[in-house]
């Protein structure tokens, strides 16, 4: 259904890329100064637009991926595409040998150019990066899949241009799977859905007919694990996305919640509620062992593993409220984390291993944090009416966390809405979704 | 088991009255507001009735499962009321305000629902007539962003199975 590693990957490099070049980006600062780039759509030829217009109904796919590639750099915060009506080059010649002072002129520090051509069902691409100051390429590569994977492709290539500029890998090329909000608040109706991480092809996994929360990705594979009303139980369950298949994970005699997979994809982590207790417990899905990991009359949950596997953070009122605490996997070593003024909740491991993101409520508002792993260095990265449940980039720069709006006295003016912010502080800004939204959860890299 | 199961009876009513005393001289200072007493809900005007005169909710302070003397006479209602109709069994919601984060919330949600169940046990209700579950922050009965609202959501019903 969801076609996603078939993808005929065939990078050559057409020219080294060790030259030295002047641009560069720190990213770990808060860019308030993009990088002027030019984005110049990539080149078709005549045959290649009839068969783009025959097979995916577009008439000038080169242009479309293009301005994926654009937005792509745009919402990163780190660069400035420019106007296209600016560029003095046409893009096949740009592609071929771009005169840098006509580039140069109208400000742009790196260009990208490209050709698409389509044939017998085959959409090959190339691309290159240009260093405008320098005078010189740094990147070229070209691969080959099929039509309808177009916006892959402008993801792609916004992976490779952001990882030759910053030295760090992309988050372009993923999903995100969230909770599909409509209707009034005492009756919604959530379905799953996932859509690419720009906020296209959305598509819906569930039909509305039972309760679903807090979907979240495997990280080493297409498997999603969430939260299912089916039947009036909430349980935890495992959903292939290729397949649709999906299952009960474990047999719990009351809920199950909370899930979320080690990072090597073997285990789901979880809450299981009995008797007004909550504790954490795994599931290996191998051997389907149960484990219990914690054992104590507080609620224990939102459990999180370090990027290791050795370490798992989680959530407890065991001091009386709402704390992080950090322990060893097998439950062992036990340490509360969270000492600042207020409440802490859904903390959530870095891919990089160095910071954990929390929810904090503090007099009536609700902040997205990042703490270190022994709570030192809390530094608060925005402040909202109601926010919570954050979700790391694959590349930990970025998180997606949802936001919803104060209702007035007859409940109007509600709403849920999936938003992103820089690990900096900065870029912070709404992602589109078709219906009102909630609980988002960041794929992997699809293609490395 | 019993022996604990008192226990936390005892505690929790030390505790609330503690609450109580707490409170009352809290309220000496600063109106009661609406229909709460503190952070808990006292109306009766979003109460469905199991049957007449036996409420089917009881309501919570922030962040509690603790009863209230009001939530205890409720129970207590309602057990009698099982205990007269044994043929009918009952389902617990437990449910919290939309203040707190989703995960916590079922946990929260799941711990009020059981505390009501608990007492309906010690009044003589067999466990294995009352089932629970958690809604979390999912089934406000108030869509309002208020004090109010949120009292009014923070609560368990219990309601026929069968």
């Amino acid at each position: 259904m969801i076609r996603i590693i078939n993808f005929v990957f065939i990078i050559f490099f057409l020219s080294l890329v060790k030259a030295y070049s002047l641009i560069e980006i720190d990213i770990t600062r808060g860019n308030l100064d993009p990088l002027p780039i030019a984005v110049s759509p990539l080149f078709q030829d005549d045959n290649s637009k009839k068969n783009s217009i025959n097979e995916l109904k577009i008439e000038n796919v080169g242009s479309e991926i293009s301005s994926v590639v654009e937005n792509n750099l745009k919402t990163s915060g780190l660069f400035n595409p420019l106007s296209k009506e600016a560029f003095l080059q046409k893009p096949d010649i740009a592609h071929l040998k771009p005169r840098f002072e006509d580039w140069a002129l109208i400000k742009a520090q790196a260009l990208i150019t490209g050709k698409v051509t389509i044939e017998n069902n085959k959409l090959k691409v190339e691309f290159r990066l240009w260093d405008i100051l320098a005078g010189r390429e740094m990147m070229a590569l070209a691969f080959t899949t099929v039509p309808s994977n177009w916006r892959r492709v402008g993801h792609i290539i916004s992976d490779k241009v952001y990882e030759r500029l910053t030295g760090e890998k992309g988050y372009f090329d993923t999903r995100i799977i969230y909770v599909s909000e409509e209707g009034p608040k005492t009756a919604r109706v959530k379905k799953l859905a996932i859509m690419d991480q720009d906020g296209f092809n959305t598509k819906y996994l569930t039909l509305g007919n039972e309760l679903v929360l807090t979907p979240r990705f495997n990280p080493t594979s297409q498997m999603v694990t969430y939260l299912s009303y089916f039947k009036n139980l909430p349980r935890v369950y495992l959903l292939d996305i290729e397949t649709g298949t999906q299952e009960v994970v474990g047999d719990f005699p009351g809920m199950t919640f909370a899930p979320r997979f080690s990072p090597d994809g073997k285990k789901i982590i979880m809450s299981f509620a009995k008797d007004g207790n909550s504790d954490i417990y795994t599931m290996d899905l191998e051997n389907r062992i149960v484990e219990r990991i914690t054992n104590h009359p507080s609620i224990d949950t939102s459990p999180s593993y370090s990027p290791d596997n050795k370490y798992i953070t989680f959530n407890s009122d065991r001091s009386g409220f709402q704390q992080i605490y950090v322990m060893k996997s097998d439950g062992s070593n036990v340490k509360r984390i969270s000492f600042g003024n207020g409440l802490y909740g859904t903390p959530v491991w870095s891919p990089r291993g160095d910071l954990i993101a929390f929810t904090k409520l503090h007099k009536g508002k609700f902040y997205i944090g990042v703490m270190r792993t022994d709570g030192s260095g809390e530094r608060l990265l925005t402040e909202n009416y109601y926010q919570e449940a954050p979700s790391w980039s694959p590349n930990g720069r970025v998180l997606i966390f949802y936001r919803e709006t104060k209702s007035n006295d007859k409940g109007e003016g509600f709403s849920a809405k999936l938003w992103s912010i820089d690990l900096t502080g900065y870029n912070e800004r709404q992602v589109q979704t078709e219906t009102d939204a909630s609980d988002p959860s960041w794929s992997s890299l699809l293609s490395n | 088991m019993n022996f604990s199961k008192s226990f936390r009876n005892t505690f929790l009513v030390i505790l609330l009255s503690l609450i109580v005393s707490a409170c009352a001289t809290k309220k000496t200072a600063t109106k009661v507001e609406g229909q709460m007493q503190g952070d808990v809900y006292t109306g009766t005007d979003t109460v469905k009735y199991l049957a007449d005169g036996v409420p089917d909710r009881v309501f919570f302070a922030t962040n509690e499962s603790i009863l209230t003397t009001k939530s205890r006479d409720t129970l207590r209602k309602q057990a009698n009321w099982l205990r007269e109709n044994s043929s009918i069994n009952v389902v617990v919601e437990g449910h919290a305000d939309e203040r707190g984060t989703r995960e916590y919330n079922l946990a929260l949600g799941e711990r009020r629902a059981n505390a009501a169940k608990d007492y309906l046990i010690t009044y003589g209700i067999s466990a294995d007539r009352i089932s629970v579950i958690s809604y979390g922050k999912e089934r406000p009965v108030d869509s309002g962003s208020n004090p109010l609202s949120w009292s009014k959501n923070r609560r368990s019903v219990t309601v026929k199975a069968n």
